[in-house]
């Protein structure tokens, strides 16, 4: 079935679609970012589910193996991830000291006393 | 022997001394290295401009590992173009930057502030450098951390707000931009601009491609600041340290024009971006929309820093504007517009960094017949607002006038009244500052001058040194509307 064929893809999507629902919709500072965390890592897999070519192996050099997975998608997300975790780092940071400054992490509140 | 590092030196010098300004934990050492740092790089962005002339193009294997495999550093004429303005930019910013950064940082995170700054600079210069789309994206993060970290420096708390929200915005963009790289490498293999280039002219057209397209036009508009993806700007400039705004309104936003430019020409090539896609339509309904709409809300704001920022919106719309009208003339509009409005907005932000940390305000209403004790900071300000303007004899008035030439020869008179419109709205807004500073007689609520503080004379000679520049640039343009002119020429009949 082409559904299962393409398993991969179709849990990028729904994840990517949860944690943009997540950024969107909710209302808490630190629950926005674990938003940007699941649609971060919905790419991942995404470029991971690219490299894999069926029945290859990993990219080592030997007789008994001739069909190698792409190796490079694994060191973009790698790449990648560090980006991701840098940002998660400084966005809790900056919502400590929101919450020194407002004395909330609530979005409707903050807005309510920056007005 | 340094001739043939230079490109990657551009990056290099800045991410290096990164580390070394947290290490020296001294404000003023850590001000003096950024400054020197930043003068040597626009020395060498120079050098490279020189040798591009000669050259054409130049490339740089990034450790010796040969192009589509390895990371390459691509420079041209757009790049060292590019080059020039962000390092020249950066060094009038820090040559007045020390004292408003102490009385607008906290003393012991100065060197902080610093590292920073170098920091975003480090990814601006390599998001132009790179010829390699993930590495792209890796440098557009680098900025975009750097930047969020700067925002939040800020003295008011709203600040903090504001950097978040940018930091939502800027993370979802740039993801998109990562998807987009993902489906481009599905599709070709590669992750060599040029090479990318090349493989999409010999593949046909699948959906991938036109997805991965509108993934990036979408991440690119969200970091660009294109209406209506601009929602995080007006926030980020206004509660940001002046000197943040200073720096983000002459540099980052232009930087992804560039970006746009890059990914539109060179990588998907204009033919698939306009005719295929028909997209020029959707950049000029999102042009003509933040014209209008920028102008209009500045109009309505009180905050001097928040006028600029509605107006950097407006002025962005041009640069879009010029790009989408798919001529010679339009792109090369539209280049020079880059370079004058970084000029313009710079000075005035920088005149109006300089009101604040003399007056402690940020509010109009309080400005009232203050011209009078600071004479000379506005009249600075009245230079780089007539030319934002577009008054004749000032460089805002070339960019108008090669994008009204620009949109007639494409036929589209409804552009030129948009622009003349935007004009008078221009008028408007500036023109209520200067009123207000001039005319108003000053009542009880009006701020005084803050004798405690050093007057900042390297401010106001980077001041001098703008307001000459966007004169300059008004009356002899041979330097940038030649130089543009060549660029759009290679872009489009590449």
């Amino acid at each position: 079935m082409d559904i299962l064929s393409s398993f991969n893809y179709w849990a990028v999507i729904i994840l990517m679609m949860i944690g943009f629902y997540i950024i969107i919709a909710n209302n808490n500072l630190v629950k926005k970012i674990i938003g940007i965390n699941i649609f971060q890592t919905s790419i991942f897999i995404m470029f991971i589910s690219m490299g894999k070519v069926v029945d290859g192996t990993a990219p080592i050099l030997n007789d008994l193996n001739t069909l190698y997975s792409s190796p490079l998608p694994h060191v973009l997300i790698l790449t990648a991830i560090v980006v991701g975790i840098s940002t998660t780092a400084l966005g809790l940071a900056i919502i400590i000291r929101i919450h020194t400054a407002f004395g909330t992490i609530e979005d409707d509140k903050i807005q309510q006393e920056i007005k | 022997m340094i001739i043939s590092q230079l490109p990657v030196l551009q990056v290099i010098l800045p991410l290096a001394a990164a580390p070394l300004c947290a290490i020296l934990h001294h404000r003023i050492l850590a001000w003096a290295l950024t400054l020197l740092v930043s003068l040597i790089s626009l020395c060498f962005s120079y050098m490279l401009l020189n040798q591009v002339l000669i050259e054409d193009t130049i490339t740089y294997a990034m450790g010796g590992w040969v192009a589509p495999w390895g990371i390459e550093y691509y420079i041209d004429k757009l790049t060292a173009y590019m080059l020039l303005i962000v390092n020249g930019i950066t060094v009038l910013v820090l040559l007045g930057a020390r004292e408003i950064v102490e009385s607008d940082i906290a003393s012991d995170r100065i060197y902080l502030f610093y590292t920073a700054f170098l920091l975003n600079l480090t990814g601006l210069l390599g998001v132009i450098t790179t010829g390699d789309a993930f590495n792209l994206f890796v440098f557009i993060e680098i900025a975009s951390l750097s930047s969020y970290a700067m925002i939040s420096l800020g003295r008011d708390k709203r600040s903090l707000y504001a950097a978040f929200k940018y930091l939502i915005f800027g993370t979802v963009g740039a993801s998109f931009i990562l998807i987009s790289v993902g489906l481009l490498y599905v599709v070709t293999g590669t992750l060599n601009i040029a090479d990318l280039s090349q493989q999409l002219t010999n593949t046909e057209n699948t959906p991938t491609i036109t997805t991965a397209f509108v993934f990036f036009i979408i991440g690119i508009g969200i970091k660009a600041a294109i209406f209506p993806l601009h929602l995080w700007l007006p926030d980020a400039y206004t509660y940001s340290p002046s000197i943040v705004s200073t720096f983000l309104a002459g540099t980052t936003t232009k930087v992804f024009i560039y970006v746009l430019i890059r990914f539109i020409y060179s990588l998907y090539g204009y033919e698939f971006s306009f005719f295929t896609e028909s997209f020029h339509y959707l950049l000029m309904l999102s042009a003509s929309g933040a014209i209008l709409y920028g102008s209009y809300l500045a109009i309505k704001q009180d905050s001097l820093k928040r006028i600029l920022a509605y107006s950097s919106i407006a002025q962005i719309g041009y640069m879009v504007l010029g790009i989408a009208l798919i001529t010679e003339l339009g792109l090369m509009a539209s280049l020079v517009h880059i370079l004058n409005h970084a000029f313009i907005k710079v000075g005035l932000f920088l005149a109006v960094t300089a009101i604040i940390y003399s007056y402690n305000t940020d509010s109009i209403e309080k400005l009232a017949g203050i011209a009078k004790t600071s004479p000379f900071i506005f009249a600075l300000f009245i230079i780089s607002g007539l030319s934002l303007i577009g008054a004749p004899l000032t460089s805002g008035f070339i960019s108008k006038w090669y994008l009204i030439k620009a949109s007639l020869e494409a036929d589209y008179w409804i552009f030129v009244s948009i622009i003349v419109i935007s004009s008078v709205m221009a008028i408007i807004y500036i023109g209520r500052i200067i009123e207000t500073a001039y005319f108003k007689p000053s009542a009880k609520q009006t701020a005084t001058l803050d004798l405690d503080k050093k007057r900042p004379y390297l401010l106001f000679l980077s001041l001098v040194v703008i307001s000459f520049i966007n004169i300059y640039f008004g009356i002899e343009t041979s330097l940038n509307v030649d130089m543009a002119s060549q660029i759009a020429n290679e872009l489009i009949n590449k």
